[in-house]
Parts: structure tokens; sequence; C-alpha cells
């Protein structure tokens, strides 16, 4: 069943989907969407890090972008810069790192444009694993920090007052985006995965009244935008991220018109 | 050690301090089951800072708090809901523990907000935030509460009916409460023990001690001393024209 290459593109798209939904909630509710793209673009060093030491990928982008993740915490307790100056500098320091050595790495043939893009090609049956067994962790980890993370995103000091340590949700909150960032970029690339996070969570904040239910709509959206975007890009011959994002842009639009209504209902 | 196992928390000589500036220093106090301890003072005195440093938020104190209980509701003094998180008022009685619905039906009803149960906490107005903030606090029958100013924004009446819906809750749930207010009046209707704050512990004692002692009547003035004494005269006697006190 899984020889088809468009099968297996559609079930490792669902699987990312299940997953980016409650992320990306959490990703719009935090406003950590840059911290995304940092970690995505900090994924490019561990591509070229497996290749260079032949590790298995997502494995190899989830330590680097986790490393990434723990030097920017870090650096905000050590410097009295920005947050947003220390996301840029990491992001493109480490994507120039990268750039620079797949320079040095001759012998290798590389898709830079499936890595930035993502490629249905590349998904293989280990890809398959990797994401629903990672993508099953993840739903795990993130059900059971789920009280304390969204409490503190509410509010840190009623979390941190009524026991249920914030800090340590956070942590973990991070690990997680690391993860799921590892195990999306061969489907989605590495500039697109944050739109993937993003953009169903803020269609579904358009129709919620509550967490559960955006959650809910956001992993229906990300499942929708991958199924119409491969599709599509099957009949329009598209690259398969950049079809996805499109789709997942399209529901985002729709949405608009519920939210119309919604004001329009309370004036 | 607690030798006394009525005491939820005590700071001995608790302080804080942010970047050089000290916010609050040498605070004792002892907060014990069915009491409450109401923390007065200007702006800026460290009242908030005091009650942070009780429930645990700031981490790197001077002198020490001594918790014996995890079963705690806040009432912080403020609160932003982000939009981007949709989320209603039964959602937010969740937040921190989950609780059955008959429980947040009765705190809910409690604070006069039940019609609210279904309405996101963004479209709320200062005084039914207010309501609500508390009503979360005490559906978890904490056994200590701390309230941050918690009847700010709203209405006079409101206002003397949660005053009374704390001093019920303390007697009836038997929680330990440490109350930041304001309005002294209202402070003095049911607090065992004042702390007054000025970056420090000014004085502290019982409402009417507080209220003769010279460093207090300082800080707010003789008018402020008035209205606790006359508070406390109020349960036996009256006060005549004259200034002749008439028994009840």
């Amino acid at each position: 069943m899984f020889d088809d290459f468009f099968i297996r593109a559609l079930v490792a798209g669902i699987g990312i989907a299940l997953v980016t939904g409650p992320l990306g909630c959490f990703v719009v509710w935090r406003r950590l969407s840059y911290f995304g793209d940092t970690l995505a673009h900090s994924a490019l060093l561990g591509v070229t890090m497996a290749y260079t030491l032949d590790l298995n990928i997502a494995i190899s982008v989830f330590l680097i972008s986790s490393i990434i993740a723990l030097l920017l915490i870090q650096l905000q307790k050590r410097t009295n810069l920005p947050g947003d100056a220390l996301l840029g500098l990491l992001a493109h320091s480490s994507l120039a790192v990268g750039l620079v050595v797949i320079g040095f790495l001759t012998f290798i043939r590389f898709d830079i444009m499936g890595l930035l893009f993502g490629d249905i090609l590349a998904v293989t049956t280990d890809d398959l694993l990797v994401i629903w067994t990672g993508g099953a962790l993840i739903l795990i980890v993130l059900k059971l920090i789920w009280k304390p993370l969204l409490a503190s995103t509410v509010n840190y000091e009623l979390a941190e007052a009524e026991g249920l340590n914030p800090d340590r949700a956070k942590a973990i909150f991070t690990i997680l985006m690391a993860a799921v960032i590892a195990i999306s970029i061969k489907m989605v690339g590495l500039l697109l995965i944050t739109g993937m996070l993003i953009i169903p969570a803020a269609m579904a904040r358009n129709i919620s009244d509550s967490p559960q239910k955006m959650v809910l709509f956001s992993i229906i959206g990300g499942l929708l935008s991958v199924i119409l975007g491969l599709y599509s890009s099957l009949e329009f011959n598209t690259s398969s991220g950049p079809s996805i994002i499109a789709a997942a842009l399209i529901l985002f639009i729709l949405s608009l018109f519920k939210i119309k209504q919604s004001i329009k209902l309370k004036n | 050690m607690n030798s006394n196992n009525n005491i939820l928390v005590k700071l001995n000589n608790a302080g804080f301090r942010q970047s050089e500036k000290w916010l609050v220093e040498g605070v004792s106090l002892t907060i014990e089951k069915g009491k409450i301890v109401t923390l007065i003072g200007p702006n800026g005195s460290g009242k908030s800072t005091t009650a942070k440093i009780a429930l645990g938020i700031y981490k790197n104190i001077e002198g020490s708090v001594e918790k014996y209980t995890t079963k705690v509701g806040y009432v912080p003094q403020k609160i932003s809901i982000d939009w981007t998180l949709p989320i209603r008022v039964y959602d937010f009685m969740l937040l921190t523990e989950t609780i059955e619905d008959s429980a947040i039906d009765e705190a809910l009803s409690l604070t006069g907000v039940i019609h609210l149960k279904n309405i996101n906490l963004g479209s709320l107005s200062g005084g039914e935030f207010q309501r609500v903030l508390i009503a979360r606090a005490i559906s978890k029958k904490p056994e200590l509460l701390v309230l941050d100013e918690p009847v700010q924004g709203v209405d006079y009446t409101g206002e003397i009916a949660l005053y009374e819906l704390i001093k019920k809750i303390s007697d009836t749930l038997n929680c330990g409460i440490l109350l930041i207010s304001h309005d002294l009046h209202m402070v003095m209707t049911a607090t065992d023990h004042v702390v007054c704050l000025n970056g420090h512990v000014c004085c502290s004692g019982s409402p009417l001690d507080v209220a003769k002692n010279n460093e207090y009547k300082a800080l707010f003035g003789e008018k402020a001393s008035q209205i606790l004494t006359t508070y406390e005269h109020k349960h036996d006697h009256v006060h005549s024209d004259e200034g002749e006190i008439k028994k009840n």
C-alpha cells in the first residue's frame, strides 16, 4: 500500500498535520512564530550534519534544533538584547553556517530546493515510521503538559502560584517544537514549517470559542490543507510544500467570513 | 518546623530585590487556617510583591518562606487575556485544576456571574472579570486563598457582598486568606490581622492596634485612622452628635 509515492506523501502529511495542529495553537497563543522560524532555519545545519556524519536526518535535525533552543534560553539570560534580535541572530547564523558547510560537501549532490520547500518524492517508508512514532510521542507528551502549559499561557504567575510548574512545561514544549520540525522537514521544507504550524491555527482561531475547539479545528484545517495541497500538486505538477501552505491560506481566507459574521452579530 | 499545624504560610524576614532596588524587605507574617491577614499600604509599598513571595512566585528572595499547603487559590492583581486565545468563563474555571461542574456552578453563583458561564473571557467587563477570578479561586476549595485587590472595578453594592462572601469562605472552608485591599472600611469588617507596608512592615496587629499606630497615621493620615476606630466601635455603640457614646 505504501509503494505508491503519493500514498506515502499523504500518510506522512496526515501524520504531520495531526501534530502541527495542536502545537501550532500554542505557537499562536504564546507568540512563538519567529521562534519556530529560528528552529526551522537551524534545521539546515542539522541536515548537513546528517549527511556528513551519515545520521538519520530527523534525529540530527532534532538534536541541532534542541541545541539552538537551549542556546537561545541561555543567551536570553546572559544578554540584554531583545528576544527578536537574538532569534534573528541564531536563525540567520545557523542558516549561513549550514549553507557554508554545504559548500564544502562537494561529494554530495544536494537538493536545496527540496530542503527549503519539501519534497514529496523524498518520503520513504522509514520516514513514515519516524513521522508516526515521533508524532505519537509528541502528542502524548503535549497531552501530559497541556494543563500547566495552557495555564501559564493565560497567566504565568497564576500557574506558578497554584503549583503547576510552568517553567518545566515551557522547557518541554521547546523540545516538542524541535521534534515537530525534525519530523516534518522533509515533507514541508524548512521555509514553510512555520506556515504549517501557524496558518491552520490562525484559521481555527477565527471559528473557535474555546481552546479545545481551536485545537480540533486546527487539526482539521491542517488535514484538509495536506489533502487539498497534495492532490493539487499532483494535478498541476507544483511542489508539495508550497501547495499545502497555499491550501491552508485558502482555508484561512474562508474562515475570515465566519469571523465577519460574528462581529456583525455582536453589533 | 511547623509546631502549630494551623499555620499555612510563614514569612521570616522575607524580602525581594529587583536589579538593586528592594521592592520589599524584612516582612515577617503568618497566615493561619480560618484567619484573614490583610496587607495595606500606599502604591509601590510592596503589597503584591509580598503576596508573590508568600505564593512562591519569586524564587530568589531574602529571608525564607515556609509553606505548608499546596492547595492554593490566587486572584492576581491583573490578568490580560490575549485575543488569540479563545477561552470561555467555563474553560477558565478549569484552568489549573479539574473540578466538577457542580462546583463550578456553585462558585459562579456565589459571586453572581453564573449567567456568564459560556461567555468569552475577553468580552467581560472589569467587574464581571473580577467576580470570575474570585469564583475560580474559591471553586478549588483552597486551603490558602491569596486575593490581590479582588474587588477592583466592582460596583459598590457588589463590593460589600463580595467582602461578605470572602469572610464566609474563610469560615466555611476554614482556609487562610491573604488579602490586599485599598478599601479600609471594607478591610476592617473581617480582618483578623493587618500588616501595614511601606517597603517594609511599618506596623502590624489587630485593625484597632494599627489604627492607633502613629506610623500608620503618618502614612494614611488622621482621617484613615478615624475610619478604622469608628468601625471598631460600630458593633456595640453609636456616637451621638455631641460626641457622647450611646450603647446599642
